[in-house]
């Protein structure tokens, strides 16, 4: 086996993990503030994902710059779902909320399927099927385009928590709600917000993935299943580990279908979880909870 | 008396012009309408899964009875059965079927659900035509009431394995090498499986396979099979595959410039069918597929082609074909036992169908004939090419309509 087939495989599995890290992002912040779990995920991101291809349908409007209206419409919509809907099952016991989203994800997923049919879809940009040759090593361009966008956006999600008065609130929230409401904040707001930027991460990452793959209205599942496996084995609520779950298991399927078999590299994901889950069940990045 | 002379000469002269209505129609073998009416219960895949193709399959029931009617003289009502891509949805609907009526049953384009149909037929003495499923046992079962016009997988793999040497003939070509790649699911399994045991057999084929990749059908990447196969640097690629899949790997193809002389699927679906072509545009072209295929150049297919035409002004008849001509043959065969029986008594409907010999066809092959366990004999296959972005046949030479292209313009010595 040549080192550059070996550094090929490495290259695509990193770059299509970056673009995994970003969509497990939301979910992580979302978990990581408001302590729900949302397993519509993988269902919003279809959302975006149709919303991208038909922009480009309408206007061939490249979705990374789709991104930026998507995750503007995403950020409302996720606002919104958090005041009006998922607020009042916060207090309420982890099934109830397990079943609200479920039921969320279920009419998501009908709802496409009456809306756009079976078939699958895609977007065709110009450079859908280029790629940038260094030497033997090979870079699909809409992979690279993906991944700068995902890292980009992690960038910024950072910046934004570091530095910003309302990340900083954000996390004063996250640290202790009780400490936050006792000094004047507006817990509801902060957490409609987390939500809606949890949303606004599903909603680039669903534009980048039209970059890499069609959509179906059951592409869902997949979907969160898989944001599930990055945030578990990076760390439920640690964005930086939603990074590196990302990034492992894009490389960890890559490197298994190289050198084992092509048709078991979902198993490794799952094996890898269960490494995760006996040797250090926060994640790698998580907080052991007291 | 000479009421009784008028009227002998009467039913002389209707039989006459009967007689010679009869010879007018000849090429069809058009006969006078039997007053009673044949119910046909199809039983496709109409929703679920495998809507798509179903529904595709349904383009050829719909125009069925006019076509018939015009060619037999022969009136059919068509009961329709919706198995929701679902096996025990199709047994179920076979025994409504039967219970409203249904003289003899038509379907069931997937194997699993034509098979637990086949069990009911059997079970309550009603024929059976299949339309397409190509799993061997379900003419394998001993039933004396099911009969299937379209090849079992081991003939479809060795039908598709021939006609690549055929291409390699016709273009003066002799790849050395293959990589043979296959979707890992039941369909691919058994594909991949004949054409282990059949490759071996047949000699004149030049190449050898050099490594086999197999990969989920899932699969939302195939960047590291195609690196795989890529490196096993093969002369053409040797593909089983379904349709998202085949538009996956071809892209993921050209994104990694690898360009062997071709790829060629031995015949399943996915390279001949619409969206390919739509998904992949000019990349689409000279990938070639050798699945069963309708003959282009019969009569009867430009019957059915301009019924097709005339209920689907916007639709192209060569992405449905293949589905439209077996569907329809296997009506028709019902139809053509009808109007021999002269009944629609099940057991003398299936003892006309196990006599039938059908020339003018739709579909590529012989005679429409049926062996001792209802197997249909010698259905053939074509090479089908993606050219201008449309499949075309290329072989056999006496159906095609362009000649085939291998290796594709891309390939670099």
């Amino acid at each position: 086996m040549s080192a550059s087939l070996v550094a090929n495989v490495v290259i695509a599995g990193v770059l299509t993990g970056l673009v995994y890290g970003l969509m497990a992002l939301g979910l992580s912040v979302i978990f990581g503030v408001v302590r729900v779990v949302n397993f519509a995920h993988g269902e919003m991101m279809t959302i975006a994902m149709y919303a991208a291809v038909l922009l480009f349908g309408a206007w061939h409007l490249d979705p990374i710059l789709a991104a930026l209206p998507v995750a503007a419409l995403f950020f409302a919509f996720g606002y919104a779902l958090q005041k009006g809907l998922v607020n009042p099952f916060i207090t309420r016991p982890e099934h109830s909320q397990f079943i609200l989203l479920v039921a969320v994800a279920i009419i998501i997923s009908n709802g496409l399927l009456m809306i756009f049919g079976p078939d699958a879809r895609n977007v065709q940009t110009r450079y859908m099927l280029d790629s940038w040759a260094l030497g033997p090593l090979l870079f699909d361009q809409s992979r690279v385009f993906a991944a700068l966008v995902a890292v980009g956006a992690i960038a910024a999600l950072f910046a934004f928590f570091r530095f910003a008065r309302t990340g900083k609130a954000i996390r004063a929230c996250a640290d202790n709600y009780l400490g936050a409401k006792v000094v004047g904040l507006n817990v509801k707001h902060l957490y409609a917000l987390t939500f809606g930027l949890g949303a606004a991460c599903v909603a680039v990452a669903g534009c980048m993935m039209t970059l890499l793959v069609e959509v179906t209205p059951s592409t869902g599942p997949a979907y969160t299943l898989l944001a599930f496996i990055i945030v578990i084995v990076g760390g439920l609520g640690s964005m930086a580990g939603a990074l590196l779950g990302g990034v492992l298991i894009g490389l960890s399927e890559a490197l298994a279908g190289l050198f084992i078999d092509p048709s078991a590299k979902s198993m490794f994901s799952f094996a890898l979880l269960i490494l995760v889950l006996l040797f250090r069940p926060q994640g790698l990045l998580g907080r052991k909870l007291a | 008396m000479t009421a009784t002379h008028d009227n002998g000469r009467r039913r002389f002269n209707t039989a006459l012009a009967a007689t010679g209505a009869a010879a007018a129609l000849a090429p069809f073998g058009i006969a006078r309408a039997q007053g009673k009416k044949l119910k046909v219960g199809v039983l496709l895949p109409r929703s679920g899964f495998e809507a798509l193709i179903g529904q595709s399959c349904q383009k050829g029931v719909d125009l069925a009875p006019a076509v018939i009617k015009e060619l037999l003289g022969v009136d059919i009502e068509i009961m329709s059965g919706d198995t929701e891509s679902n096996v025990n949805t199709a047994r179920t609907r076979a025994e409504q079927l039967i219970h409203d009526g249904a003289h003899v049953l038509v379907g069931a384009f997937d194997s699993g659900q034509t098979a637990a149909i086949a069990q009911v037929a059997e079970q309550r003495g009603v024929p059976l035509v299949v339309n397409i499923a190509a799993a061997p046992q379900i003419t394998e079962q001993g039933y004396k009431f099911v009969f299937r016009n379209f090849p079992t997988a081991p003939e479809l793999v060795k039908n598709g394995l021939s006609l690549i040497g055929d291409l390699f003939r016709a273009t003066n070509v002799a790849p050395r090498s293959a990589v043979f790649m296959h979707v890992n699911d039941t369909f691919g399994q058994a594909m991949t499986g004949g054409i282990m045991k059949t490759l071996p057999h047949l000699t004149f084929l030049p190449f050898k396979i050099t490594d086999t990749i197999g990969y989920d059908p899932a699969a939302r990447d195939l960047s590291v099979e195609v690196s795989k196969a890529k490196a096993a640097n093969a002369d053409f690629l040797l593909l089983v595959c379904r349709l998202n899949d085949s538009i996956v790997l071809r892209r993921e193809m050209v994104k990694q410039r690898w360009n062997p002389m071709g790829v060629i699927d031995p015949g399943s679906p996915g390279i001949y069918e619409e969206q390919f072509a739509k998904a992949l545009g000019k990349y689409a072209n000279f990938c070639i597929d050798n699945p069963p295929w309708y003959n282009p150049k019969t009569k009867l297919t430009k019957i059915v082609e301009a019924a097709f035409h005339k209920r689907n002004p916007k639709e192209r008849f060569v992405y449905h074909g293949l589905n439209i001509g077996y569907t329809f043959e296997a009506i028709l065969i019902a139809a053509d036992a009808f109007k021999r029986a002269g009944s629609t008594d099940p057991k003398a409907l299936a003892d006309a169908i196990r006599t039938t010999d059908i020339t003018d066809r739709v579909c590529l092959g012989g005679p429409i004939k049926f062996d001792a366990k209802g197997q249909v004999q010698g259905n053939l296959s074509a090479c089908v090419q993606i050219l201008d972005g449309i499949p075309r046949v290329v072989l056999p030479a006496n159906a095609a309509e362009a000649k085939p292209v291998f290796p594709w313009p891309w390939y670099k010595a």
